[in-house]
């Protein structure tokens, strides 16, 4: 009995190390092409770990090339995206979590549908929508589209935040004179600052990793966002291979970090879009 | 108006003025206004743009197109052969990615449900790809079957599965499986952490009260485990389902439909017909036929669901 629990333990474990080497396994090589000297890469192309290592692709991408322009712009999106949907999610939760109002069905009805059908389908109009108003090729047009796009799931999440904060607490204040709005603003969102949190960290993920529009709507090197400048240099110079996974890395950073914030909501948050991902 | 402003104060008989009255009960169209405005404008409108383009001939890179030609656009794609491909390809890529990504992640699950010494920074570690852009996932995954800089190719060689170290995209016959892989790589977290919340809602005593009737446990899993996870089992895969079947961005990424449109997905087509050749008509009628699919698949679940329901 004792020899099978001990096999069972083992076998559990293998299965565990197992699984996060499969998970961490394209990461570190990653990691480790991009410290690996140019003359190196070729000779020592299948070993584990070089037998030096140089930080000279960072270098390179960081000081020649337009890597960090299209980090700053990538941040820039990300995070306005977050800040923008967060607010505009905080307050259709709201409403979606305490008022029971005829149009509330429609409105659900509306944002799971947004949810359910292909976005490629928009490349081509919002193209079409976006071009005359100048806002191809611009950041401005960017935060627009992913602002829109990550705004249903954010309400759906951010109302699953506020279901959890019993209604006594703001009647309780609208008793003493407050309106609700003020109740909201000054009880409500404090309480629900985790939850926002993790909208916030929700939403910079998604917008931190999507291509397509910024594909489609991007074209000059000015307002390339990561995954633009990255796939436009892996065309170009398909053969630094250090360089472009150097880049990799930096693009991984920040979404490494939002991974750590939210991860105790991601139960929460993968419910909520359960069509997202 | 007045049953609404009554339910949302909660009294019984109204006797505020009618000014507070219209002002509570259009509060909850007030909060949510923003969100839908946006929505509306920037999903709603282009998607019945979308619908009408393709009936249209629209090309970005003819100025004088734009002319209505009825349903041209589907008499040439009933006869693309590149598209009966790309929805065989669909198919296969979906279910591929669905099937593995499922099980592997079930299994992942039912292995973190134990309760084990050190199980949050497994956690964390295991579940760190879903937090990796898409776009670096697919990078990431082409340079690990890349022979030159990847071991991949040369571990199989070295088992003999390749006759030398070569590089699978660009196969003609091996081509889907690279962006198949990565999606599974990239997906098991998302079934692992819906399919860990759900174990975890299940009591505990029962598997208690089983093993004391003698149940072992291949027989707990099948008539404990099983029936409780069957409603979050259904509802994803569903779900994952019409979501994986759009998802384009590795294909993209990682093949661009290639070599010879043999890795290409419908919706990959579509963005290479308005991104590569700019034909928005042309891509806006794949993509009709796409969502006409898609509503299809949606209603078979709602039949079949209500279908379960009246059998129990």
């Amino acid at each position: 009995m004792t020899a099978k629990r001990v096999l069972s333990v083992l076998a559990h474990r293998l299965a565990i190390l197992a699984y996060v080497a499969f998970a961490l396994f394209p990461l570190y090589w990653l990691l480790k092409v991009s410290v690996t000297p140019n003359k190196l890469l070729y000779s020592e192309g299948i070993r584990m770990w070089p037998s030096q290592t140089s930080f000279e692709h960072f270098e390179f991408v960081l000081k020649h090339s337009d890597f960090p322009v299209f980090f700053k712009n990538s941040l820039i999106v990300s995070g306005s995206t977050a800040v923008i949907v967060t607010v505009l999610a905080s307050l259709a939760g709201y409403a979606m979590s305490r008022f029971n109002f005829r149009g509330k069905y429609w409105i659900v009805t509306l944002m799971l549908l947004t949810q359910m059908f292909p976005l490629v389908m928009l490349v081509a109009p919002i193209f079409k929508i976006l071009s005359p108003l100048g806002l191809t090729n611009s950041l401005t047009g960017l935060v627009i589209v992913y602002t829109a796009f990550n705004v249903p799931f954010a309400t759906f999440l951010m109302q699953s935040f506020f279901d959890g904060i019993p209604k006594d607490l703001e009647e309780a204040a609208m008793i003493d004179g407050a309106t609700q709005f003020v109740a909201f603003r000054q009880i409500i969102l404090p309480l629900t600052l985790p939850g926002i949190a993790a909208t916030l960290g929700f939403v910079f993920t998604a917008a931190w990793s999507e291509l397509l529009f910024s594909l489609m709507l991007i074209s000059g090197n000015d307002a390339a966002t990561f995954p633009v400048g990255l796939l436009s240099f892996v065309s170009k110079f398909s053969v630094d291979f250090g360089q472009m996974m150097a880049a990799g890395v930096l693009a991984l950073i920040p979404a490494c970090l939002f991974f750590l914030l939210i991860q105790r909501y991601l139960v929460q948050g993968l419910t909520a879009g359960a069509v997202k991902g | 108006m007045d049953s609404l402003a009554a339910r949302s104060s909660g009294s019984r008989r109204d006797q505020r003025p009618l000014k507070q009255r219209l002002a509570d009960a259009s509060a909850p169209y007030l909060y949510s206004a923003p969100a839908l405005i946006l929505i509306v404008t920037v999903m709603l409108v282009p998607l019945v743009l979308g619908i009408s383009y393709a009936f249209r001939d629209i090309q970005l890179l003819k100025p004088f197109s734009g002319g209505f030609i009825g349903l041209d656009h589907f008499k040439t794609l009933s006869q693309d052969q590149n598209f009966y491909r790309a929805l065989r390809n669909t198919l296969w890529w979906t279910g591929w990615s669905v099937l593995l990504q499922f099980v592997f992640g079930l299994i992942l699950a039912l292995l973190l449900d134990k309760p084990f010494h050190g199980r949050a920074i497994v956690q964390a570690l295991v579940f760190l790809p879903w937090a990796v852009p898409s776009f670096l996932a697919g990078l990431n995954w082409s340079w690990l079957f890349n022979p030159v800089v990847g071991p991949l190719p040369h571990w199989f060689f070295a088992i003999g599965l390749m006759s030398e170290p070569s590089n699978i995209l660009s196969d003609p016959q091996l081509s889907m499986w690279g962006p198949i892989i990565a999606n599974v790589w990239w997906g098991i977290p998302f079934f692992a952490i819906t399919l860990l919340a759900a174990l975890q809602a299940i009591p505990r005593d029962l598997y208690e009260a089983a093993s004391i009737d003698g149940a072992g446990p291949v027989q707990r899993f099948v008539s404990i485990t099983l029936p409780f996870l069957a409603p979050t089992i259904a509802i994803t895969v569903l779900l994952r389902t019409v979501w994986i079947s759009n998802f384009a961005d590795l294909i993209i990424v990682m093949t661009n439909g290639g070599p010879a449109d043999r890795s290409q997905i419908v919706a990959s087509y579509i963005f290479t017909q308005a991104f590569k050749r700019l034909d928005f008509g042309y891509a806006s009628a794949i993509a009709l036929v796409l969502l006409v699919l898609l509503i299809t698949y949606s209603m078979l679940i709602v039949v079949l669901r209500q279908w379960l329901l009246s059998k129990d």
